[in-house]
């Protein structure tokens, strides 16, 4: 006995420390440069900014050690480059707003948003032992999800901005609430669809080699997502419907690994879009800008036209391979370039090194969610991790596909960089929630732990042994045919 | 669920790899064509942004950039802005035109030939400069040209015949480039518009951008076109009738004012000098629409890719034309047409022996370092007759101002070539021409002048009485005299 002693992959500490102090840099250096930039001078207040990103960022990181010490040490940094590079960006923006006597102060907002939304994230953290807790919630999600979508409706503190009726007004903070009902909803879809994912995958009757599931199993879930979609399509929010529609699709399709999901989703999106496009004269504007966006008369036109869109890729083009650099772009020139269109400020100043390296960091953030859906042993923990993982990829997609005339443009923010407190409190959320079940994922088996390795010193035999699984999980997990691809996938 | 897990990271994949790809598309395929898009007004602002190098005419700067402090950085100004306007054209938030734009890459410093100079910018940190663009132009003709021309709409072109230097290149009315260079967007458009609005086109350069009814300038192309088939001498004899019917028609054609034109039949020599129409008519009909159309494209008509640098408007013989048709073209009506500067060009390549030479107007270009970037050298446009046609038609083109419809262009002591042209104009007075080179024994001047609708004497306009006077003053700034 204990001639080998299990080795522990504690996912290197360290790397995440210097991973966070080179973040941190990132952000402080480009808020320093584009000072320099601007006005010649790194600014005043830099080395105050620097304190209290360093504060928040390690606050955060000692809570993560403290509260979920196997997560994963690369989704923190992420993030943190990603908020210090859209913080620097806006603060940038503020700046030539400022000298063109035009509404600034955004930068002061965002970075108290920044604030807010991560000390938020991390009660989160410290309060949610146990990511399965949500799962009692599910239903509870549903409703909060439904009222969430209608609170914007709601007469007194529902308000439209831009033609877009997605916003509340409480006192003096905005909020949009359909950034939060992305995340109960992904809890809601998670819980469902792990109780009835067999009913989903087996029942039903094939045609043409496609399962088609049973109308009384899909019931509540269409109801749910025709719900959230009227709502939408009511308040004239294409981007979050499509967002929450393909959401919507991955989860089933995480759930139930049936293709026949997937078609019908893209089958209902495309027969939907047709429809809205050529009922909705604003959807068929947006079509028309995206297919004819150089056009003179698409261009010119005073509303609904391609100006924006357009303005937004001379900018990208201005930028080149190397940008502008901080500070010394014209940015400013594009409509909404703080929120909408901060992807073509970034391309613009940053060059395409500079955007390519930015979605690099979205698509490590997006893997290693993924690999925490992969790693984590219960089925709602997967489904929930795959979805937001799912969601912040879809998320960009929708907006630099938009920006860049790869798709047709919807107005949606982009993660962490772009102006705007609900999406910056939204997606901190979410990454609390992954920080949560990459913890659970990377957690060396108790089973591990608690067992001498076998005498060949191969696969540990407990992986069958139903009395050597942990209660807690055996209860959880429902789906036995998780369990020994995880435990032999843990072994390293 | 791993399998289906794995999948959707595999297509979160893709779709980061789609977004990549899309961004390099924008930013590196189709950089360039964004870039320059005239909507892009990025590219003007970082334009406006650095120090444009200056367009010099005889060594002193007649635009040039100078730095502000406003958003812009730095202000384009013209010297003497409406004497030179309609060669630099103008640099402003409503666009450029002229040399502003025809030699934008040398003065923004983009052109590739200032690629090195452009990386030590990069290099030293140095701010990037762009290369001065110097002028054929010789201030004392262009003077002559503005002055001569007075309030009378119009255009002079001047060529040394030699090298094909453009010396003066006037178009009237002109403008006032600095007012459309002014950094205060609301007036410089509102004088754009008034420009737009205005009578006689200002915005547009007469002199190269506008093609006309040549008349009886044309001529000299027939009588070229007559020489150079050999069966023709300038004594040649030629019917000379008080009216000639057209074939197939029942229109004629007459001589101006209504009369013969001293003889019949008459010599080409003297149907040149007197500008007889039924004499050239009937010579145009004999020779052949082809061979008309072959010898005006020696010329430099129907180039669709003429460069001085700005591209000049093509001038025009028409083809698939009926005899009648023929007739009124080789008097220069009916549907032929040509800009001043192609009516220069026609008697530059007499002046010079034959050989027409490339028309050019940017002589040397320099780096701000004072390095030359490119000289033009003279090139040989075409050689549109023989040495020994020239000198006959240069004897006939003496006889003109001599003795004939151009008495008005002689200078003491110089010997001047020239032909008179008066084209008619549906409901307007006519449009006056004369085009000239002097001194006829070794010319240093070729010069073609346009004097729309009479100028000042309206219907009672003629080439002779209207444009001459201005070719002489121009001939005689050029040779000093």
């Amino acid at each position: 006995m204990a001639t080998v002693a299990p080795t522990r992959v504690r996912g290197g500490r360290g790397l995440g420390v210097l991973l966070l102090v080179l973040a941190l840099l990132v952000g402080l250096a480009a808020y320093a440069l584009v000072g320099i930039g601007f006005a010649g001078t790194v600014p005043a207040d830099v080395a105050e900014y620097g304190l209290g990103m360093a504060v928040l960022s390690f606050g955060a990181w000692a809570v993560v050690r403290w509260r979920a010490p196997d997560a994963d040490p690369v989704i923190l940094p992420t993030v943190v480059a990603l908020n210090g590079i859209g913080l620097a960006m806006i603060y940038r923006l503020d700046l030539s707003y400022e000298a063109r006597g035009r509404a600034h102060g955004f930068a002061d907002k965002q970075l108290a948003w920044t604030a807010i939304s991560m000390v938020l994230a991390m009660l989160l953290l410290i309060v949610l032992r146990d990511h399965r807790t949500l799962r009692r919630y599910t239903y509870t999600a549903m409703v909060a999800s439904l009222l969430l979508l209608l609170m914007p409706l709601v007469p007194g503190i529902g308000h439209t901005v831009n033609g877009a009726q997605i916003w509340v007004r409480i006192g003096p903070a905005g909020l949009q609430p359909a950034e939060l009902a992305k995340i109960t909803l992904a809890v809601f879809f998670a819980g469902y669809l792990v109780t009835n994912r067999d009913t989903l995958a087996l029942a039903g009757r094939s045609v043409l080699g496609l399962r088609l599931p049973r109308a009384r199993d899909l019931g509540p879930i269409i109801v749910v997502w025709a719900a959230s979609l009227a709502v939408l399509v009511l308040q004239s929010d294409l981007g979050t419907s499509l967002l929450l529609f393909g959401l919507f699709v991955a989860m089933l399709y995480l759930a139930t690994e049936r293709v026949s999901w997937v078609l019908i989703g893209l089958t209902l999106f495309a027969g939907g879009a047709a429809v809205v496009a050529t009922v909705v004269p604003h959807v068929r504007a947006r079509f028309d800008v995206w297919l004819h966006a150089m056009d003179d008369d698409v261009f010119n036109r005073a509303v609904g036209g391609s100006g924006q869109l357009v303005r937004g890729l001379f900018g990208m083009a201005s930028g080149g391979l190397f940008g502008t650099g901080w500070g010394e772009g014209r940015p400013y020139l594009v409509p909404y370039a703080e929120s909408d269109f901060i992807v073509a400020s970034l391309g613009e100043e940053l060059g395409l090194t500079g955007l390519l390296a930015i979605l690099v960091l979205v698509t490590i953030l997006v893997h290693r969610g993924m690999r925490a859906a992969i790693g984590v042993r219960d089925g709602f923990g997967k489904l929930l991790a795959g979805g937001l993982a799912f969601l912040i990829a879809l998320q960009v997609f929708v907006v630099v596909g938009g920006v860049t005339r790869l798709i047709p443009l919807t107005g949606l923010t982009t993660p962490f960089l772009a102006y705007g407190g609900s999406s910056l409190l939204a997606n901190w959320l979410i990454v609390a929630l992954l920080l949560r079940i990459s913890d659970d994922a990377r957690r060396p088996a108790p089973a591990m732990r608690a067992t001498a390795p076998t005498p060949d010193g191969g696969i540990p035999s407990v992986v069958g042994g139903p009395s050597l699984v942990p209660a807690e999980q055996g209860r959880d997990d429902q789906h036995g045919d998780d369990q020994p691809t995880q435990a032999l996938g843990r072994v390293r | 669920m791993n399998a289906p897990l794995r999948r959707l990271a595999a297509m979160t994949l893709v779709m980061s790899l789609l977004l990549m790809g899309s961004v390099t598309w924008i930013q590196f395929f189709q950089a360039g064509r964004l870039n320059n898009d005239p909507r892009n007004v990025r590219t003007l602002y970082r334009e406006f942004g650095n120090a444009r190098g200056p367009i010099v005419v005889a060594g002193a700067a007649v635009a040039s950039s100078v730095p502000v402090d406003d958003s812009f950085g730095y202000q384009r100004q013209y010297a003497d802005g409406p004497l030179w306007s309609s060669v630099t054209g103008f640099y402003g938030i409503t666009g450029r035109t002229g040399l502003e734009q025809s030699t934008n890459s040398y003065l923004t410093g983009k052109s590739d030939q200032l690629f090195f100079s452009r990386v030590r910018d990069l290099l030293t940190g140095g701010s990037p400069q762009g290369a001065s663009v110097e002028t054929t132009l010789l201030p004392a003709a262009q003077k002559a040209a503005i002055d001569a021309l007075g309030d009378q709409q119009g255009a002079v072109v001047a060529i040394e015949p030699s090298t094909g230097k453009i010396l003066a290149l006037v178009s009237t009315p002109g403008f006032d480039p600095n007012q459309l260079a002014s950094h205060d967007t609301a007036a410089a458009s509102a004088y754009y518009q008034q420009l737009l609005a205005a009578d006689g086109n200002p915005l547009r350069t007469k002199a190269y951008q506008d093609i006309y009814a040549p008349g009886s300038t044309f001529k000299l192309v027939v009588a070229t076109a007559a020489l150079q088939a050999g069966t023709y001498t300038a004594d040649s004899t030629l019917p000379a009738p008080t009216s000639l019917a057209l074939p197939g028609t029942s229109a004629t054609i007459g001589n101006f004012g209504g009369g013969g034109c001293g003889s019949n039949p008459i010599t080409l020599a003297d149907a040149l000098r007197v500008s007889c129409n039924t004499a050239f008519a009937q010579l145009g009909m004999d020779l052949g629409e082809t061979a008309l159309h072959d010898q005006a494209a020696k010329f430099g008509f129907d180039d669709a890719n003429l460069a001085i640098p700005m591209s000049v408007a093509t001038s025009r013989f028409p083809s698939g034309l009926t005899q009648a048709q023929v007739a009124q073209s080789s008097i220069g009506q009916y549907s032929v047409t040509a800009s001043p500067l192609q009516m220069a060009m026609v008697t530059a390549s007499i002046a010079n022996g034959g050989t027409l030479m490339k028309p050019y107007l940017v002589d040397t270009v320099r780096a701000a370092d004072l390095s030359v970037v490119s000289t033009t050298s003279p090139q040989v446009y075409s050689q549109p007759m023989s040495a020994g046609t020239a000198s006959t038609l240069t004897s006939m083109m003496l006889g003109v101002v001599t003795g004939g419809s151009g008495k008005a262009a002689q200078i003491p002591g110089v010997q001047v070539a020239g032909k008179s042209g008066t084209a008619e104009v549906p409901n307007n007075a006519p449009n006056a021409w004369f085009t000239a080179f002097a001194p006829a024994d070794s010319p240093k001047v070729a010069v073609a002048v346009l004097v729309l609708h009479g100028g000042n004497l309206n219907d009672e306009a003629t080439g002779g009485k209207v444009a001459a006077p201005i070719a002489k003053a121009v001939m005689q700034a050029v040779l000093g005299r």
